[in-house]
């Protein structure tokens, strides 16, 4: 029992960020609505955060400011980095939902298998068109 | 004062332009768009000869000393990618005001123009960097820009191609930012000449080997390796016209040089190449990316989309030359993102002429075009010869020193394919030409397309042939990007 508790559990806070972004990675890859592929993509990037903030832990630690009598501190540029990408993550999630949005008002669903039903549908009408006209400039060509 | 800063300046330049290109009255943002695109190419120049005349160049950002600040660090091959970053840039924006104007809503031209300049803020960001988390920052300014330019077509699809890139690309940095945590994990530096060297201690860690496995296949998406290409071809077909072009030739390129400089400067070869089968992995995946894009580009009927599997196969060209591991081989890698950016921006850009007076990229459209547009298809017939490598054009260099490269190794199968991928060029470049050149169209009269796109379009023709035929300039950079990646340079 001793082994499992140090060498697997020791480490619980890794363990739940590879479980998070395996959700997330599941999520984005599994479901075909658009809005939930976003929130996939966002549990996804969360649990790299988790990972870079449980990086800069230093065990008994304490946070990094300035102060008497703190001598060992947590690494704070971890912290600092992960709030970069927090940003670009938001910034993702904004772009996405957005075109999201757009994708709604020109196709009427978000549901990837109904948008590729919609196009192949245009594409064979347009098809037909096409060959209807040629049929039609064919017959007028050939003389009477 | 501008030479001390140059580096930063080819960042920040473009960068404060972007809000600038919203505030001002519409009809000014082509105007400073164009401005700055060409400021930017002729620092690029500047910087070109500075690295050529002191070395590798250093700047450090707000002063801090490296590996503590932000370190901006120039080498041959930096200024090569950047060199093609500005100068296609600069190609494409005078092209741009008619095309976008007839391809995106015009009340979103000044953000177009916006989100064009923060992509070039992106592509030049993560080619001047020493720094690998600042090189995720910019790639997600590239990204997320080039997001942005993709959706703006009229055409609905582009919404759908916009938002599959967002997902792919997402995923795939944040791969890359997973790695680059693993390593700062163990290193504690995020420079990269200091991780290199702090690397060396720490090498046969499993979390090295986990960092090492994320940054490959984060860099791999967004280079489109095959099999990570699917959002390639959607993405470059439903764009507007100057965005395929500009992404084509800029963005897979510095996705490339990410890998490599990972795999080379960061690592090192002696760590990325320990093992036998990440090396035969990588050429297996080039090989196949050069059979299966030239296969899939055969069957299409958007000139565009074919346009876009042929990337995937040149893709596998510069992959199959990093490969190799020899000095040709990278020479002939680094070759062919330059001569890359100049056959694949001609092409796409005579087909933006085209969609411009048709409306359509179908291969169907082009009938009798041989005529009613001579000088796009010539441009287009060109490029096109560039991509199959006849001999007098840039493609032709850069494959035969592919060839050499192969040749050197002793890898005779390998010739084979870069002689079927060349035949299955001609194939699809072919179909292209057989309905412009051979089939009549109902309507004769001529359309050629106005001035301002004409002209890039036959700057970047004629540039392929220039460069097939003067090889000193990209040769010469190619060849010291090389020896300093293998780490033989003076």
């Amino acid at each position: 029992m001793d082994w499992l508790l140090k060498d697997w559990f020791s480490h619980y806070n890794y363990w739940i960020a590879i479980f998070l972004m395996m959700i997330g990675f599941y999520t984005v890859i599994s479901r075909g609505n658009m809005v939930k592929q976003i929130v996939g993509l966002n549990i996804f990037q969360t649990s790299v955060f988790i990972l870079y903030i449980s990086l800069g832990n230093v065990a008994g630690g304490s946070a990094p400011i300035v102060r008497e009598g703190i001598t060992l501190f947590s690494n704070p540029l971890p912290h600092v980095l992960i709030l970069t990408a927090i940003v670009v993550g938001v910034a993702t999630s904004a772009l996405g939902l957005a075109l999201i949005v757009r994708i709604k008002e020109a196709y009427g669903t978000i549901e990837e298998d109904e948008i590729r039903e919609v196009d192949r549908m245009r594409e064979s009408v347009e098809i037909h068109i096409e060959d209807a006209l040629q049929d039609k400039t064919l017959h007028e060509d050939t003389p009477r | 004062m501008i030479m001390d800063n140059l580096i930063a300046l080819l960042v920040i330049i473009p960068l404060l332009a972007a809000p600038l290109c919203l505030l001002l009255p519409a009809r000014w943002s082509w105007l400073l768009t164009t401005a700055v695109s060409w400021l930017v190419f002729g620092l690029t120049i500047l910087m070109l000869y500075q690295v050529d005349s002191q070395g590798i160049l250093s700047y450090h950002l707000g002063g801090w000393e490296p590996p503590w600040g932000i370190e901006y660090r120039v080498d041959a091959l930096n200024a090569l990618v950047a060199l093609i970053v500005a100068g296609i840039g600069a190609v494409v924006i005078p092209y741009a005001r008619l095309s976008v104007r007839a391809e995106v809503a015009a009340d979103n031209s000044a953000g177009f123009y916006a989100a064009y300049l923060l992509a070039l803020t992106g592509l030049l960001g993560i080619t001047l960097t020493g720094d690998v988390f600042n090189l995720f920052v910019f790639l997600e300014i590239s990204s997320l820009s080039s997001y942005i330019l993709i959706s703006q077509h009229r055409e609905r699809r582009a919404l759908v191609a916009a938002y599959q890139y967002l997902v792919m690309g997402t995923i795939g940095a944040t791969f890359l930012l997973i790695g680059i945590g693993l390593l700062y994990g163990m290193t504690g530096t995020l420079n990269m000449a200091d991780l290199a060297e702090r690397l060396q201690e720490v090498e046969q860690t499993r979390t090295v080997y986990t960092g090492f496995a994320f940054i490959v296949v984060g860099a791999s998406i967004k280079l489109a390796l095959f099999p990570l290409h699917w959002w390639m071809p959607n993405a470059y077909t439903y764009a507007p016209s100057v965005v395929s072009a500009f992404l084509a030739a800029t963005a897979t390129k510095v996705a490339v040089y990410v890998l490599l400089r990972f795999l080379f400067t960061v690592f090192g070869v002696e760590f990325s190449f320990r093992s036998e089968f990440f090396q035969s992995a990588l050429i297996f995946l080039s090989v196949a990316a050069v059979l299966v894009g030239s296969a899939l580009a055969i069957v299409q009927i958007n000139v565009k989309r074919l346009l876009a599997y042929s990337s995937v196969a040149q893709i596998g060209y510069m992959i199959l030359g990093l490969a190799l591991l020899n000095l040709l081989g990278l020479t002939a890698a680094t070759l062919h993102l330059f001569n890359h950016a100049l056959m694949k921006g001609a092409l796409f850009l005579a087909l933006g002429c085209i969609a411009l007076r048709m409306g359509a990229t179908e291969i169907s459209q082009l009938r009798g075009m041989g005529k009613r547009m001579p000088i796009t298809m010539a441009a287009f017939v060109i490029g096109g010869l560039s991509l199959i490598g006849v001999p007098g054009t840039a493609g032709f260099i850069s494959k035969w020193y592919l060839a050499l490269a192969a040749f050197e190794r002793g890898w005779w199968p390998l010739i084979l394919v870069i002689v079927v991928g060349s035949l299955l060029a001609v194939v699809y470049i072919w179909r292209v030409v057989e309905v412009a050149y051979f089939q009549e169209s109902e309507d004769q009269s001529r359309c050629e397309a106005p001035l301002s796109m004409l002209i890039p379009t036959a700057v970047l023709a004629l540039a392929n042939i220039y460069f097939g035929l003067d090889t000193r300039l990209p040769l010469y950079l190619a060849d010291s990007a090389a020896q300093l990646l293998l780490g033989s340079a003076p």
